[in-house]
């Protein structure tokens, strides 16, 4: 039930982001209609303070958002995973001081961290990117480095080293494969929190430069429209809520169907 | 071990993990970019005055210097002078935004309590349709994005039906006179009604904006404690003796209860980011804001200030969750 209603969501948001040139009716980035008019079945969301299309920006902002999250999980799954199976099967003096290095970063607020290193960097959708993904990588260490630990002390792994098969073998051939399901789970409820970070990264001005649509951005231009834009203020946000749901109910459907309970 | 001792052990581990923040802190703001002084003049102003304004952050050292003098800085509380604003001390700008953090974050925090007892109670006690519901409730409300629901509360309740104002801290006159600098607990010390029911009313929606969005977490921890809990054999001993159902779950609720200690400090990195995204969606002149406001104006020092202000309000307060905990299960103080 989960798993179906998530990969819906999911599906349906990456869909109508794609598609967007095939379906959106204006041009995101131009004058559509009159400023602040109330959706309509011209502009099924209305229009801006601008009088471009809302519904149109809706859709091309998918694609800065769902690109976005996407790339800055590829990067932390990449490094945190890697680093932490790896720490998990050497163990002891470096594994000590890495987990303590990830742990302290997985206290602290990763929304904080991101804002200044992509203030530092500058805006831009990959340094945005870069921001979300480095904040996110102690979040993969901790689930392959436990899960390595486990791994590590089965009998099958005992017989590959005994007959000498080189550690990288051993790594990526007989443990990496077990860890699987874990990274595809966390993983895909990960997308949902790089979604609202990158949302949140997005209204602070760190993602992207006007005019290029995105939801958190096209968001924050709304708010001084509180008053006599409402449809403006609520189907970018809107749209951040869905996109997150999704995944995050992808994902938990997920685990419970390979097994994986909240990793 | 004494409670006490494991206090002065628990903190001795913390200085580690305040250390390695202080250093990723260091190390996302200097050494990643070239300059921060040049980009916050502007590459136009006079070379004299960019390496005047070098010099006097500091800035002109060899890095291993600026990190062990930035060390000495946080650890004897010096943050440094501002850029801006006639160049106060960044210790006092904090300072004059921090209760307003405070202040935020624990009134969500206890709208949080409370929404994540009520629906997490009522979800462990009847199972079925309603833990269903609790379980979609708890998914919804994590993902509710800060600034969207933040924003549609104030539409429907300052805009559409008026009820509370739609932002700041509270009106501009009522300001009680500063002793916590905790609005409400300054307006109750010095009598003033008015004030601490204007404070409260600004409150309102921000608080519980953020708290809704935290309370989903709060909603399975209590449920799958309390679920666990409940088929334990000492509740079943209670309910074969005859003990009044509401008895029987208080009982349990106690139990239940202290492992959830432990997890509420893991919510203290959602609450302040939270917060963050709280403050400006309700021009909260907190922390958050501040940092926000001083990033647009290169203010330097003080976004330094107040990124290592957040630094030490997580590492301490992660200590003190450790020490409630201990105080409340003994077997904690062992494990150590």
């Amino acid at each position: 039930m989960m798993l179906k209603i998530g990969a819906a969501l999911v599906l349906s948001v990456v869909l109508l982001s794609a598609l967007a040139p095939l379906i959106a009716p204006y041009d995101p980035t131009k004058r559509a209609g009159d400023p602040l008019a109330p959706p309509s079945v011209a502009h099924f969301f209305g229009t801006d303070n601008l009088g471009r299309d809302v519904f149109s920006r809706v859709l091309y902002g998918g694609q800065v958002i769902i690109g976005i999250s996407l790339l800055a999980t590829l990067m932390s799954a990449a490094v945190g995973f890697t680093l932490g199976m790896f720490s998990g099967y050497v163990g002891g003096k470096l594994d000590k001081a890495l987990s303590m290095a990830m742990d302290s970063m997985y206290a602290f607020p990763s929304l904080i961290l991101a804002i200044a290193i992509a203030s530092v960097l500058g805006p831009s959708p990959l340094n945005a990117a870069a921001a979300i993904g480095v904040v996110y990588v102690p979040t993969y260490f901790r689930m392959a480095r436990n899960e390595t630990m486990v791994v590590k002390s089965s009998l099958f792994i005992e017989a590959a080293v005994a007959l000498g098969m080189p550690r990288r073998r051993i790594l990526f051939r007989h443990i990496l494969p077990n860890l699987v399901p874990s990274l595809v789970v966390v993983a895909t409820i990960n997308i949902a929190d790089a979604a609202l970070t990158e949302s949140a990264l997005a209204f602070f001005g760190y993602t992207v430069t006007p005019p290029t649509p995105d939801w958190g951005l096209d968001l924050s231009s709304a708010r001084s429209y509180i008053v006599n834009g409402s449809w403006w203020l609520l189907t970018p946000g809107g749209f951040v809520v869905i996109t997150a749901l999704g995944f995050s109910m992808l994902g938990e459907g997920l685990g419970e169907k390979l097994g994986k309970k909240e990793v | 071990m004494s409670l006490l001792r494991y206090a002065v052990f628990r903190l001795a581990l913390a200085v580690p993990t305040l250390l390695i923040l202080l250093t990723v802190v260091f190390f996302v703001l200097r050494v990643i970019p070239g300059n921060p002084i040049v980009a916050m003049v502007g590459m136009k102003a006079p070379p004299e005055y960019v390496e005047q304004l070098i010099r006097e952050a500091g800035l002109d050292k060899p890095l291993h210097e600026q990190y062990l003098e930035y060390l000495v800085h946080v650890f004897t509380g010096n943050l440094g002078k501002s850029l801006i604003f006639g160049k106060r001390d960044v210790s006092l700008e904090i300072m004059d935004r921090l209760p307003a953090t405070v202040e935020l974050a624990l009134a969500a925090f206890l709208v949080s309590i409370a929404l994540g007892h009520l629906f997490g109670f009522m979800a462990a006690r009847y199972g079925g349709k309603i833990d269903l519901t609790a379980r979609v409730y708890a998914m919804v409300t994590y993902v509710l994005f800060i600034p969207f629901i933040g924003l549609a509360l104030q539409l429907v309740f300052s805009v559409w039906l008026g009820i509370f104002p739609v932002a700041g801290r509270i009106t501009p006159g009522l300001e009680p006179p500063r002793v916590t600098g905790l609005y409400l607990v300054d307006s109750l010390l010095a009598g003033r009604l008015d004030s601490f029911v204007d404070a409260l009313w600004h409150l309102a929606l921000p608080s519980f904006t953020l708290g809704l969005v935290l309370s989903g977490v709060f909603v399975r921890l209590i449920r799958n404690n309390m679920v666990k809990t409940l088929g334990e054999d000492f509740v079943y001993a209670y309910r074969a003796i005859g003990f009044p159902e509401r008895r029987v779950l208080w009982k349990a609720y106690r139990v239940a209860i202290v492992p959830t200690v432990t997890m509420m400090g893991l919510q203290l990195a959602l609450l302040l980011q939270g917060a963050v995204l709280t403050e400006t969606t309700f021009s909260w002149p907190g922390l958050g804001t501040l940092l926000l406001e001083r990033i647009q104006y290169l203010d330097y020092p003080t976004v330094q200030g107040a990124v290592v202000v957040f630094v030490l309000i997580v590492v301490f307060m992660n200590v003190a969750v450790d020490i409630i905990n201990a105080l409340l299960d003994p077997r904690v103080r062992r494990g150590l």
